[in-house]
This record gives structure tokens, sequence and C-alpha cells, in this order.
């Protein structure tokens, strides 16, 4: 479960000061999806990257499963960040001159795990997001979103407790947007994970219980019913 | 995952490798062209030197030159003929046999330099020069006016008659012979020489009548083993062939000590200590010791005799110590700084890659040894490009072999007398130099590539992949994963 409570992250850009969180109080479940949504520059990017443990904040806590992640050492962070947290970036962010299967393995890194463990646990995570007949094709000899299914298996690989996703269908036409969203939203219920997506879509935050809106640094969280 | 995200990275940015590699090549093949070289002019030096000096010889003791005085002019040595009775034209022969440069040391020398610090190993030697003078007179017939009046011989006449024709001719046979000491074999003149025939002295042939003659000096006077030369009257069996591993032999003919010192009326004596020191770092030392201790001594290094070594051999040295060398430094430097540049500016363009490995969990040491990886690999790629092109163009000299010109010594010789008085070579320095001034001598440059240099080839190697790879790698350890992700957003 994510707890953060009164986080603000302030930079200075030349002599001015920009108050990108102010004040952030939220809480998500474990096995909760939230979509953070709001106008660009509001700080949706900042707040994802808090919640990543990419940075940390001015003010304030980001307590996972009661660890504040802002307290923790460098090296500390780095492990939770390779053991418990997965990351879907808009521009998939996948190593050009690596396979499919390499840069899925490239999340197993970190871990320590033999090559022949690496290579068998990344070609069934490839195959779990429909890839298993691309594991040697380089992201350039690739769709769109054959690249953001890669960069999901990637994320998904090593079994995290979170998934955040940072306008994962930002690069993607309508149709791919919504087979990328269906996939996401299929692991999510799959594997019980804590699912926090940024998006501009307000189609797709429609289709999310929980919506955070952020607005100059702040949050309002509201409810949605509806939403499966 | 190391090793093919290396390869593949490689692969990818193989134009930027190529100029980094290629940077490196440049200034690595450099060096060993440069190292090479020099080394091959050490090596043509030393046999220069080796030519005067012999192997294992350090340092040679002779006495200091004495200033120029009055009683020089009557030191040379003078032929004296009769004039023989009338109808008498036999040749008439004279030889003398003179101490090269007329100064003499005690042969207690030997002891008292074997005696200092650091000398490892001393043995006397004593050159001399033999002179004959041989022909004959003639004489002149008077031609008579006054049929009456008697010829007065080697008159010019008096006005009853003029002398016709007459007159002298004498040739002048020069050759040198150099006194060894038998029982010291691997130290003196005869080291710069290799037995071709026969054998060399043995220890017990310390006051023996046998002699070991140079072989071009063997050629021209059709001299063989077992047959006899003649010194001033006295006759040595020839029991070797020596022929001059470079440049000139020490002498024309080589005599046990005792027996040149015999033929020069010296007993005692010697001109030169040939000396090897224990240690070739403290030779300096040595030549102090023994200037301090051993006054009136003139001491000549191999350094000393490479000082006076000029003509394109000396140029070419100095161009590869100083042009050479700084080249080198120069380009490898350059490599270094652009290798380095150029393996910053890809950190740059990876911002993304390495801001999402550390965002999936990279240590920053991960990405920075994957950083440095790479840029090793460049370097070894650059060292093993450099090495072989730089090896390629030692062969190519040593296969090219140019020849280069050692001009020895300033110009310390003196002038040959006239007629049959005789000057010996002067000048300041001693031993071998003094009997090498002016001497030119060809050597063919090779470029020998050592392990060392190859060894140095590769550490600049990986020197320079270091040093591309801690620019690199610098840069990547310090990117947060936010500021990486946050600048491609």
């Amino acid at each position: 479960m994510y707890q953060l409570k009164g986080v603000t992250k302030r930079y200075r850009r030349g002599k001015d000061t920009i108050d990108a969180l102010a004040g952030v109080d939220l809480t998500i479940e474990d096995g909760g999806r939230l979509v953070i949504q709001g106008p660009t520059g509001g700080g949706k990017s900042t707040l994802l990257q808090m919640l990543g443990g990419l940075d940390r904040p001015t003010t304030g806590s980001v307590e996972l499963d009661g660890v504040d992640l802002a307290a923790l050492p460098e090296a500390r962070l780095t492990r939770v960040r390779a053991e418990s947290i997965g990351f879907v970036f808009q521009s998939f962010n996948l190593i050009p001159t690596l396979t499919a299967r390499e840069n899925v393995e490239t999340a197993l890194v970190p871990l320590g795990l033999k090559a022949a463990d690496r290579r068998e646990r990344a070609a069934a995570a490839l195959d779990s997001v429909g890839l298993g007949e691309r594991l040697t094709h380089l992201p350039g000899e690739m769709s769109g979103g054959q690249q953001q299914r890669v960069a999901i298996a990637r994320a998904l690989v090593k079994r995290p407790k979170v998934l955040l996703a940072d306008e994962p269908t930002g690069n993607l036409d309508e149709s791919m947007r919504d087979e990328i969203m269906e996939l996401l939203e299929g692991l999510w219920r799959e594997h019980g994970l804590t699912f926090v997506m940024v998006t501009h879509d307000s189609a797709l935050a429609r289709r999310a219980p929980r919506l955070a809106t952020i607005r100059k640094g702040r949050v309002t969280v509201t409810e949605n019913a509806a939403a499966s | 995952m190391f090793f093919t995200y290396l390869r593949r990275e490689l692969r990818r940015r193989r134009k930027t490798a190529f100029v980094v590699a290629s940077g490196l090549a440049l200034g690595i093949a450099l060096v060993i062209v440069v190292g090479s070289v020099s080394a091959g002019m050490g090596r043509a030096q030393d046999k220069v030197l080796e030519s005067l000096y012999g192997l294992g010889t350090d340092m040679t003791v002779t006495k200091a030159a004495a200033p120029p005085g009055a009683n020089d002019t009557g030191r040379g040595p003078r032929f004296e003929f009769d004039a023989k009775d009338s109808g008498d034209d036999q040749e008439q022969s004279s030889d003398r046999v003179l101490v090269q440069g007329f100064q003499t040391l005690a042969s207690s020398t030997v002891a008292e330099v074997a005696d200092q610090d650091g000398v490892a190993d001393a043995v006397g030697g004593l050159s001399l020069q033999v002179l004959k003078v041989s022909g004959e007179f003639k004489r002149g017939e008077i031609e008579k006016a006054q049929p009456a009046q008697p010829a007065q011989p080697g008159g010019a006449g008096g006005g009853e008659g003029r002398v016709r024709g007459g007159g002298a001719a004498f040739g002048v046979d020069s050759f040198s012979v150099y006194g060894t000491d038998v029982t010291e074999p691997a130290l003196g003149p005869l080291t710069s020489s290799r037995i071709t025939a026969g054998r060399t002295f043995t220890e017990a042939e310390t006051d023996a009548k046998v002699a070991v003659v140079d072989s071009a000096y063997a050629k021209e006077k059709k001299l063989g083993i077992g047959e006899n030369i003649t010194v001033s009257g006295t006759p040595y069996k020839v029991v070797g062939i020596a022929t001059a591993e470079s440049a000139d032999a020490a002498a024309n003919v080589y005599l046990p000590l005792a027996q040149a010192q015999t033929l020069a009326d010296v007993k005692g004596k010697i001109t030169t200590v040939y000396v090897r020191a224990t240690d070739s770092q403290h030779i300096d030392d040595v030549k102090t010791a023994v200037r301090k201790n051993i006054p009136g001594t003139t001491v000549t290094t191999s350094a000393d005799l490479a000082a006076t070594v000029s003509g394109s051999l000396s140029t070419a040295t100095d161009l590869a110590a100083s042009v050479g060398k700084w080249l080198s430094v120069t380009v490898l430097a350059a490599a270094f700084l652009v290798a380095g540049l150029l393996t910053s500016s890809a950190v740059s363009r990876r911002v993304q890659e390495f801001g999402t490995l550390k965002a999936l969990g990279w240590k920053s040491g991960r990405v920075t040894r994957q950083v440095v990886g790479e840029a090793l690999a460049n370097g070894l790629l650059g060292g093993a490009l450099g090495i072989a092109v730089g090896v390629g163009c030692a062969y190519l000299v040593t296969a090219i072999s140019p020849t280069l010109t050692a001009q020895l010594g300033g110009g310390g010789g003196g002038g040959g007398g006239a007629a049959a008085t005789v000057t010996g070579p002067g000048g300041g320095m001693g031993g071998p130099l003094r009997q090498a001034t002016g001497k030119a001598v060809d050597i063919a440059l090779t470029a020998p590539v050592s392990l060392t240099t190859v060894g140095l080839a590769v550490a600049l190697a990986v020197a320079g992949g270091l040093i591309a790879g801690g620019f690199g790698g610098w840069r990547a350890s310090r990117l947060r994963p936010a500021d990486a992700l946050r600048r491609v957003a």
C-alpha cells in the first residue's frame, strides 16, 4: 500500500521556484488502480516518479508497505525499484540494440538470476503479452504496439507489486491504444497489481475506478463507481 | 548480458568506435615505431661503440695527454741509413715500433683501477704502431767535364764535373699491433672481433711468439694459419684470424702483452686499461673515482664516446628522441582526449537508455561498468590496430634497413710526419677514441619491437580505454533516473 503524506516537490529554474507538488496526501491500496490526470506541467509525471522511487520529495513521505522511499539510501531504493516496481513509459524506452527477449532480461539482471533462468522467464513474459514468436526481434523491427508490449513484459517479468505507467498509449493509434489498455487491465486483474497510470486521455481515465486529478501540484481524488 | 550488450553497442556505434579506435591506434602505432626505431638506433650506437671498445667494456683508462711542449718536436722516430759505397744499391730497411700516442701507463695501473669501487674487471693493453721503411739509394753519375779530375761523391761538383741522376726510393709500411692480456679473454680489444679461423690465445701464451691477425690484414698480406708474420724482426706464428664484428678492427695484429712490451721496449707499460663496471648504472661514479684516485689518467666511457658520434645516426637519434617522443605524446594525448569526449558525448545521447536501466533497478556501478567496458573494448581495438600498424611499420623499417653513418670523434687526429719521421695522433681523448677519431662507420638501421614496447602499447590502449570510460562513466554515474527520463519526456 502506498501512503503519501504532505509530499512537496520544489524545483529551481533560474531565479524562479516551481512547486511541482504542493502538499500531496494520497493513499493507494494494494491491488488498487488509480489514473492520474491533469494538464501538462501539472505535476503528473513528478508524482509518478515519487511513487516509483525515481525522485525524492522536497518534504513529506512516500511510504510503500510502510517503508518511506524518501528516506531510503540510494542502494536500497534501487533494490526496491528492482524488485517491487515495474515501469511502462510513453516512448517504450527499449534498448535498440537488444532483442525483445534481451530487453525483457534487463529487468532481471539486478535480481542476480542465472542467464538460463533469465532467458526462460523473459520468453514466458513475452509469450504472456502475445510476442512469443518475436523473441529475437529488435525493437526497430516491431510496430509501436509490439514495442509497448515488450515494455509491458519487461515491467512484469520480475513479478512486481506495483506497475507504474506514464502515458503508455501516448504514442499509439486508437486501435492499438485499446489493445494495450485491455492487456494492462487484464494483467492487473490477473496478477493483483497495484496499478497507477498517468494519462491525458479522458476516455482511458473514465475506465479507472479512482481518478486523481492534479492541478498546480494539488491532487483531488474522485471515485468512479461505474468503472470496473 | 554485459558482453551481449557491449558487443551490440559497439556494432551499433561502429563509426564512433572506429574513430575512437583509429585515434588510439595512431598514437599507439607512433609509440611503437618511435620506440622500436629508438631501440634500433640504440643498438646501432652500441655497435659503433662496441667496434671501438669490444663487448663488455664500460670505459677505458689512458694516460692524460700532456700539453704540447718544446720537447715534442723530437719524439718521432728517426730512420738512419748508410750511404753505401759506389755501385752498392742494395735495399736497406729499418723499422720502428712506436707506442700509439707516445703515452704509457705503468702496468700496475691495472691493479689500481681494479681496486676502485664499482670495478668488476680491468685488463691492460698496449697499442703499438709498427713502421717499416725500406728502399735503396742510388748514387748519381758524375758527368766528367775534364777527364783528369776525380769525381767527388755526392757533391755537386766543382767546376770540373756534374753529378747526374742518383737519389733514394723508400717505401713506408705501417701496421698496428695490439698487445693483449691473454689471461683475460673476455675483456680487451679482441672482444670487438670474432675468431673466424684458427683460435684465440690460450691463457698459457702470456709470452709466446704467437699472433692473431685481423682478417682484412691477413687477406692483404696473404697470411694464413700456421704461417709466420714478422714484426720488427721477430717472427710470430699466426694461430687465429679475427674478423671485426662491425667497423674497423682495433689492430692489424694482436700479440700477447709481454711480447708487445718487448717489441716496443716498454716493459711494464701499457697504453690502455679496459674496465668493466659492476653496475652499468654507476659508470659515472667509477669514472669519478678513477680520475680522483689515479691522477694523470683520462677516463673515457661509452657515454663520452656516444657524445662524439655525429653524422646521420646522431641526427636520427636526436630526431627520434625529441620530435618522435613529443609527436607520440601529443598524438596520444589528443587521442585520449577525443576518445574521452566522444564517449562522454555518447553517454549524453544515451541518457534515456541509462535512465531506463536505472529505473529498472540497475545500480550506478553496473551502468558505469557497462560504459567503461565499451570504452575499454574500443581502447583494446585501437590497441590491436595500433600494434598491427606499428609492428608492420617497424618491420618495414627493418626490411628497408636504411643506412646511417656514424662519424666518430671530433677530428683530434694529428698530422702525419714528413718523410721518415712520423708523429703520433694527439688530441685530448684517450684509448680507442684516440685511434678512432674521424672514422666513419655505416650502420644499417633496424627497428626491433620488444615485448616491453608491445606491453607499453597494450598498457596505453587500456589507459586510453579507461580514460575514455572514465569520462563517460563519470557522466553515467551522475545521471539520476528521474532527470534522465524527464529530459526525454
